[in-house]
């Protein structure tokens, strides 16, 4: 019993130190959103207008803004926006891609021609740019911006899948399944799926980290996440005009999608080495 | 090899059409139209709207409006800018050089940079300088390209005063080393995401070439190590990353957008934003069209290098 646990234990790729520290920044990350409005010092909207642009201290650990509005506070909060458009843009990114990669590798011909080009097409126009025209044109609020983003996203994963699915759907396990009469769709599910799966868990979380940086790109620019509701983009589009008197509200947010970034990229290697068993 | 540059470039004409038509869509998409900035000026009666739609074509079904508009386009009409009336064609040819600028500077730094990272961590692989190397280039690809240049402007050209701020040069001051020294800090912000990318890049293809047996055999006939690493192994390797290079073009794109508009850098990712916060459409549809068509050329000729300089792909 132990040699066999001893044996599993050494079969498996030991989780290397850099994602076992981006697992736990992570959670720290997700903690904190969680619980924004209880450990938040004040609410992030609290206007005090006698203690305007303070400078980081005891009280205020990030400073105020020019409202007197305190900075932590805003940057607990920020985070429930930024993350939360990061990690739904992320998933609607890759279940689109994913669908689009499915059908286009498995019925072939037309449809796949068709889908792939416009795929190239959309990958050949510079993709912050195309969102922003996008956002000036339609106003999006949070929920629109989430699928704007995925609609600029897609294509990377749709091309991965798409050469995924048609390799696998001329393997044996998958032709056997077909001549014995499962239809196309109990194929993908019970075949193609479970084989895709750790290439779209890979996908997904870089495409977390991609996410949150256009958001606050676009945010950045005004065209993006509006106020009063705070997203670090945003924080930081504020911050930039009144950036050399109060460079505390142009380092701290920045600081935060940083390690956001970082910490889903990280995470995201991590899992890339462990699917395709390759050491870095 | 002439019939193989044809026919690849062929590909590529589809591929125009498709993204001319995804702006053209854009274009009207936008509420109101082409005309939606008319709508909004209470000092444009509607039969003035009513007259500059026909004289404009915008009555015309559709398919014919964008045949017109291509066609235009092709021809180098790209229509005028509706916050200065000027030719958009002008406008975008002046800020041309100044992006040109940027860019030639920033590839040359994140050469400058990928090159040496890329070798050195490949043949120290694991060691402290490798994974120094490793962290830095997970922070690069992870950096908000804006945020960094603003961190840049706050510590090295406010706080430390060593170097401009922003513009394209001095205002009574336009000697080769003032540009250079406004050129300095944009160029390193377009430049940090590549050089993380591609010397990560190169680092694992010199890592997948040196442990390769004509590198075994050339080690065993006494080539120095050197040799070894610089001439052949380099050599193998810079092909692929040639074409990296060319395929990032769309990012290098949108990395000008934001690093000219944070350093008020006078090139057309400044005149980009200038127009999407007028409602510029014209503007905007032909730095679309532009960049899509420039990035798809660069893609091309990505293919093409590889072609050439892969003799497998031959």
């Amino acid at each position: 019993m132990k040699i066999a646990r001893r044996k599993a234990h050494t079969a498996e790729r030991p989780i290397d130190a850099a994602t076992i520290i981006a697992l736990i920044v992570a959670g720290i990350l997700i903690l904190v959103t969680v619980l924004a409005p209880w450990i938040a010092p004040q609410a992030p909207d609290a206007i005090d207008l006698a203690g305007r642009r303070a400078p980081p201290s005891t009280a205020h650990w990030f400073g105020t803004d020019d409202l007197g509005r305190d900075l932590l506070a805003r940057v607990l909060f920020g985070a429930r926006v930024s993350l939360a458009i990061g990690v739904l843009a992320a998933v609607l990114t890759v279940a689109l891609g994913a669908g689009v990669g499915t059908v286009a590798g498995w019925t072939g011909r037309w449809v796949d021609a068709l889908l792939m080009r416009v795929a190239d097409a959309i990958l050949a126009v510079p993709r912050l740019p195309l969102l922003m025209i996008g956002s000036v044109i339609l106003r999006p609020g949070v929920a629109l911006l989430i699928l704007l983003v995925a609609a600029v996203s897609w294509m990377e994963t749709a091309r991965v899948v798409r050469a995924e699915v048609r390799s696998l759907a001329t393997r044996g396990f998958v032709e056997a399944a077909r001549a014995v009469g499962a239809g196309a769709l109990l194929s993908m599910w019970r075949h193609i799926l479970p084989n895709v799966l750790p290439i779209l868990v890979v996908a997904t979380t870089l495409a977390v980290g991609r996410s949150i940086l256009l958001e606050s790109a676009l945010s950045f620019f005004g065209v993006g996440v509006q106020p009063p509701t705070a997203s670090w983009g945003n924080m930081l589009y504020q911050a930039q005009a009144t950036m050399a008197t109060e460079p505390w509200l142009a380092l701290f947010p920045g600081v935060a999608i940083l390690i956001s970034v970082v910490t889903v990229n990280a995470l995201g290697e991590g899992l890339d080495v462990r699917r395709s068993g390759q050491g870095g | 090899m002439l019939l193989t540059v044809l026919r690849r470039a062929a590909q590529s004409v589809p591929l125009v059409f498709v993204v001319s038509i995804l702006v053209f869509a854009l274009l009207h998409a936008a509420p109101g139209g082409p005309l939606s900035v008319y709508l909004e000026n209470p000092g444009v009666r509607p039969e003035d709207i009513e007259r500059l739609r026909r004289a404009l074509g915008l009555d015309l079904p559709l398919p014919t409006q964008y045949l017109h508009w291509l066609g235009a386009f092709a021809r180098g009409e790209w229509g005028f800018s509706l916050s200065d009336g000027r030719p958009v064609a002008d406008r975008m040819l002046e800020r041309a050089p100044a992006t040109l600028e940027l860019a030639v500077a920033s590839l040359a730094v994140a050469l400058l940079a990928a090159l040496p990272l890329g070798v050195l961590s490949a043949i120290r692989r694991g060691g402290w300088f490798d994974r120094i190397t490793g962290v830095g280039a997970l922070a690069g690809i992870s950096l908000p390209v804006f945020w960094f240049g603003l961190v840049l402007q706050l510590s090295i050209a406010i706080g430390l005063g060593w170097l401009p701020s922003s513009g394209r040069s001095s205002a009574f001051d336009h000697g080769a080393v003032d540009r250079i020294r406004h050129l300095m800090l944009p160029a390193i912000v377009l430049a940090a995401v590549h050089a993380a990318g591609w010397s990560r890049y190169l680092r694992s293809s010199m890592i997948g070439i040196l442990s390769q047996r004509f590198i075994l055999a050339g080690e065993s006939r006494g080539i120095p190590r050197k040799v070894l690493v610089l001439r052949h192994a380099l050599r193998n390797a810079a092909g692929p990353l040639l074409t990296v290079v060319l395929m990032d073009a769309a990012f290098l794109v949108s990395g000008a957008v934001v690093t000219e508009s944070v350093f008020a850098w006078p090139g057309l990712g400044a005149l980009f934003t200038e127009a999407l916060a007028r409602r510029d459409y014209p503007v905007l549809m032909a730095f679309l069209m532009v960049t899509s068509v420039a990035v798809i050329v660069l893609n091309l000729l990505a293919d093409l290098a590889h072609r050439t300089l892969d003799p497998r792909t031959r």
